[in-house]
């Protein structure tokens, strides 16, 4: 794909004058090129519009005379600007656990996402690094939901607090609190069901466990490979709980994570780290160079 | 009915419905170049006329018949169902098994996927909400063995439908994409005409990621229709046209839910339809 943005640039610029400085019209054809690579990689399609916008600003008038080819230098800019939206280098995606003990992380996402899987991976991140963490089963409607985090739970050899079937999900939020307290665990680590956004009953139910536990670290846990609608599902979520962090997950595959770019643009949700394989250990640090690359296909 | 002017405002409006819709930029310039030619060929002069001929164009794009495939010669009618991870392969299986029990089928379901934790007691649950025997082992067995077994259960049992449900898999992963066309030979060992239906299920919220999916799943083990599931969302699930265009795949079923009566067949008219809503 960067190969093919990169050639069709290239192709644009071939017939220009060549003088010196872009100009709009220029810029314009390259624009539209850079916009269809963008869609194609999943950005949502107005963030695509004012992303090109910002990047058509640095464009126009960029001394092309430099060492690096018009196209070249378009597609730098362009990554510039992508990595810059990711997050650029604002420290933003650490994990903050700087609260008062236990500290909470919340899991919240779309059914499949990968929250389950994703809480069992920050326990084991965080133990590795010293902390004693508690996995809390607060999925009680998918089947075995509970059994799928005990499991992983006993493959850390980390404790998950989990209650009999029919208890409601905020009180074993609420109860798990006392549970870590006595067994000394420092951070609780919050797998909630998935739902959808426009579930209001289930998005109720999430608000609720936000206002009872407080959470330090609210994270909306996003599939790679999703579409357009990544904007919208993270917008609500964001105006439901009020998101403190985004972990974007199946990056182990070919999905270019231009949802990722969507999401951080709408709700300014910084990305905290990246799921790379349905094992415990396979959970990397975010990094918007990366990610930027990625979705330009380099 | 005067303001219905064909405008290059409705031209834009339209395609970047069908992009907002995860149709994909390549499929939606190339459906509006279509539509423009047809347009200029058959003189369109309103915008209702354009927006029923793309509607046209978007369900005959889809529209091939889809109904499940039986075997007519072996007692056994095998399902494989596949798709990358978290896509709503178990749930849609536990579905399909409680839809085909309903109209008279006697279902076994294998648990084949021995890999994502409690995948096994997940299917089991279903299975004994909807009365249908789940033949399983323990975590980490060989999913061939498990297949094996299954399909022995069922012939012994009586069944005339056995679903398999796998471990769910990125299409990138060359190693689990053979472990799946092992499946496939032990299935067409024992029932030679089988798996009658090679199913992927798509996450209706899935980006342009889907086509490749689709694509690396038809040309590693072969398909023979798609589930698009998680529809009761705000996705549309567009990549479905390049999907049924590129591999002629019909869309044979749409999961409108978690519950278990949440499938129904697909139909093309309604889906076009929802796309612009
Ligand atoms: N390849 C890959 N698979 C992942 C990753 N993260 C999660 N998965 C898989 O995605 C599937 C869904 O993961 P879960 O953790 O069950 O997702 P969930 O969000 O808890 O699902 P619900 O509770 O049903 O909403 C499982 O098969 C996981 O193994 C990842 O980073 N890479
Ligand atoms: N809203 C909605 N949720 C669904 C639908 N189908 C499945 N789900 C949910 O999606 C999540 C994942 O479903 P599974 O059936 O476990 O998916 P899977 O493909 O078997 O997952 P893996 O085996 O981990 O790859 C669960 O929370 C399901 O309840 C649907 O049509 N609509
Ligand atoms: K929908
Ligand atoms: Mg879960
Ligand atoms: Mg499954």
């Amino acid at each position: 794909m960067f190969e093919s943005l990169s050639k069709r640039l290239e192709g644009i610029f071939n017939n220009l004058s060549g003088q010196g400085k872009l100009t709009e019209e220029d810029v314009n054809a390259a624009l539209r090129e850079v916009r269809i690579a963008l869609m194609e990689a999943d950005v949502n399609l107005k963030v695509a519009r004012k992303f090109v916008e910002r990047v058509k600003e640095k464009a126009i008038g960029a001394n092309v005379m430099g060492s690096l080819s018009p196209a070249q230098q378009v597609l730098s800019i362009v990554n510039e600007e992508l990595v810059e939206v990711l997050g650029g280098s604002d420290g933003k995606n650490k994990l903050d656990l700087s609260g008062n003990p236990p500290n909470i992380i919340m899991l919240v996402g779309l059914q499949g996402s990968g929250k389950t899987t994703t809480a069992a991976k920050l326990a084991n991140f965080l133990t590795k690094q010293g902390q004693r963490p508690l996995l809390v089963a607060a999925d009680m409607y998918r089947p075995a939901a509970v059994n799928q985090l005990k499991t992983l739970g006993k493959q850390l050899n980390i404790p998950v607090y989990a209650e009999q079937a029919g208890a409601d999900p905020v009180d074993i939020c609420v109860h798990s609190l006392d549970y870590a307290r006595e067994q000394a665990r420092n951070v609780i680590i919050l797998d909630t069901a998935g739902r959808l956004n426009i579930d209001e009953r289930m998005m109720q139910e999430v608000m609720n466990i936000r206002a009872r536990l407080q959470p330090q670290e609210v994270l909306l846990v996003a599939d790679a490979m999703t579409g357009q609608e990544a904007v919208r599902v993270a917008d609500d979520f964001n105006q439901a709980v009020s998101l403190t962090g985004m972990v974007l997950t199946k990056m182990d595959g070919d999905a270019r994570g231009g949802a990722a770019l969507s999401i951080r643009s709408v709700t300014g949700v910084p990305i905290k780290f990246m799921g790379v394989g349905e094992k415990t250990d396979a959970l990397e640090p975010f990094y918007p160079d990366r990610l930027a690359s990625r979705i330009l296909g380099m | 009915q005067e303001n219905d002017t064909l405008t290059e405002e409705l031209w834009d409006e339209l395609l970047e419905s069908l992009l907002a819709a995860d149709v994909g930029p390549n499929t939606s310039m190339w459906l509006i170049d279509r539509l423009r030619q047809r347009a200029e060929e058959e003189q369109m002069r309103t915008g209702s006329q354009v927006q029923r001929a793309l509607r046209e164009e978007l369900t005959s794009l889809l529209d091939q018949p889809s109904p499940l495939r039986f075997s007519k010669q072996s007692p056994l009618t095998v399902f494989l169902v596949i798709g990358v991870n978290g896509s709503g392969k178990t749930t849609s299986i536990a579905k399909m098994a409680h839809l085909l029990t309903r109209e008279g089928h006697k279902v076994t379901l294998a648990a084949a996927d021995t890999f994502r934790a409690a995948a096994i007691d997940q299917l089991k649950v279903w299975g004994e909400r909807i009365g249908v025997p789940v033949i399983s082992q323990s975590p980490n067995s060989d999913p061939g063995a498990v297949v094996y077994d299954a399909i022995q259960a069922a012939l012994t049992r009586g069944s005339d439908v056995l679903i398999v449900d796998t471990a769910g898999r990125l299409h990138t992963k060359n190693n689990l994409m053979e472990e799946l066309k092992k499946l496939n030979k032990i299935i067409q060992k024992f029932v030679p005409d089988g798996p009658h239906e090679l199913l992927i299920v798509i996450d209706a919220t899935t980006g342009q990621n889907a086509l490749l999916q689709a694509r690396t799943f038809a040309a590693n083990i072969g398909l023979t229709g798609v589930i698009i599931t998680k529809i009761d969302g705000t996705a549309k699930g567009g990549f479905a046209f390049a999907v049924a265009d590129d591999l002629g795949v019909p869309i044979k079923f749409i999961g409108t839910g978690e519950k278990v009566g949440d499938l129904i067949p697909f139909e093309p008219k309604s889906f076009v339809e929802a796309l612009f809503t």
